[in-house]
């Protein structure tokens, strides 16, 4: 769901596919991993360079309204700790940069697409992070759907990118608890804290269902990216799963969520919930949300002011392997 | 726009007396901050204690395509296996 809305490439019913499309949909079947080099339908191939790209992005993006509150933080620990997650998303983004390379992109060219805007971010990024307290709901909310999307896609069919959901997994649970270890110390502060802690959720409650994604009825291209298991459930079944974990967890913070249609349902065993706007999450992805601009100024900005600095190590790189060569051949 | 960094796979040695495995690959000028970048990317939380980088352009791959001629020799070979053998339960363990 850090890849929302992924056009799936191809699709096609099984009796119009060729020879190697049907002995590769075989090996997808038997839960074989494609590895980069083996063949794979054109359609397989772009289909994951959109979706792991969009989420690569994300983690890129991710960074930005977090980094915000780094030199904010409320304590040398908070501080730290913050530091060392938003260093894990630049982390996630390289991992997943590269499980995308392997596929024959390079990565100027998915940079290039994400800075003017061809290529997209989840859309929960372009929300503000206003104070303290937003960066409580961020990691627990907005962590927590990411967790509930990635876990599955662990067993997602092409190997690389299996292999970086699993590293990212790993990670990624650290992130959850730092934010609803800050969600905890507001709701059980002085009344304002706990109002502050209330209001964050309240902003971020419909962004962070949103995140999974439009519902099934309008998500088209789900078929033929679950046939080739580059996606392992549907946008619902997490959202439901998602909401399911959550509402306990707001209760415990004695916090509320912010729906009056949330009920249980005894027969489904989970909880009924409202759907959030969909005419604002597609404006937000449409690039018209309350951060869009700045967040992508702010990526560019940081990509044209590095600039000098990769040409500069790069420049530095090959004079020292030249001295190297001219050593080499003088000992000769 | 500039130049793309080259390439590099990384290999880590996760403990001592383990060998080094392929983690995953990252971009960096030359070898030295290929070293510095994989110990910032790959081993946030004390995952290794070596780092080997290797420029991917210099990695030689057995063709996907040709598996099953390069492989077959060894399938033929279940002898090569100690299951093959059946050693009579009166010798015991070997």
């Amino acid at each position: 769901m850090y890849a929302q809305l992924v056009k799936s490439e191809g699709a096609k019913p099984r009796e119009e596919m060729t020879p190697e499309e049907i002995a590769f949909q075989e090996r997808i079947d038997r839960g074989e991993k494609i590895e980069p080099k083996e063949w794979m339908p054109e359609g397989y191939r772009k289909t994951l360079i959109r979706q792991i790209g969009q989420h690569a992005h994300s983690e890129i993006v991710g960074q930005l309204p977090e980094g915000n509150w780094i030199t904010r933080a409320p304590t040398l620990e908070r501080k730290a700790i913050l530091l060392a997650k938003v260093q894990d998303e630049a982390g996630h983004g390289l991992y997943l940069y590269s499980a995308a390379e392997t596929l024959g992109v390079s990565r100027d060219e998915l940079l290039e697409k994400l800075h003017s805007g061809n290529m997209k971010y989840s859309s929960i990024f372009n929300y503000p992070t206003l104070n303290w307290a937003d960066i409580g709901a961020v990691g627990w909310l907005v962590d927590g759907a990411a967790i509930m999307n990635q876990v599955p896609l662990q067993r997602t069919s092409y190997g690389p990118y299996s292999r970086a959901m699993i590293r990212i997994c790993k990670e990624e649970s650290f992130h959850q608890r730092q934010g609803y270890d800050i969600m905890m110390k507001m709701a059980a502060g002085t009344p304002e804290q706990k109002a502050m802690a209330q209001d964050a959720l309240n902003r971020f409650w419909y962004p962070a269902l949103m995140m999974f994604g439009p519902s099934d009825k309008d998500s088209v291209h789900s078929a033929q990216s679950m046939a080739w298991k580059i996606k392992i459930n549907t946008n619902d079944e997490l959202r439901q799963k998602f909401v399911d974990q959550t509402v306990p967890q707001a209760k415990y913070l004695g916090l509320s969520i912010p729906d009056e249609s949330l009920a249980w349902n005894e027969e489904k065993g989970g909880w009924d919930f409202s759907e959030p706007d969909w005419s604002e999450f597609f404006a937000v992805i449409a690039g018209n949300g309350p951060c869009n601009e700045e967040r992508l100024g702010a990526r560019v900005k940081a990509w044209e002011d590095g600039a000098w600095f990769r040409d500069g190590l790069m420049a530095h790189a090959e004079k020292a392997e030249a001295r190297r060569r001219a050593a080499r051949v003088a000992a000769e | 726009m500039s130049s793309q960094w080259p390439l590099w796979e990384i290999f880590i040695r996760g403990q001592h007396g383990l060998n080094h495995r392929h983690v995953g690959s990252l971009h960096a000028p030359d070898a030295e901050m290929a070293i510095r970048n994989a110990r910032d990317v790959y081993t946030r939380r004390n995952e290794g204690v070596s780092i080997w980088v290797v420029p991917s352009n210099a990695i030689t791959a057995s063709s996907p395509s040709e598996k099953g001629p390069l492989f077959e020799p060894s399938n033929a070979k279940v002898y090569r296996h100690p299951t093959f053998f059946d050693i009579p339960e009166e010798v015991g363990h070997m």
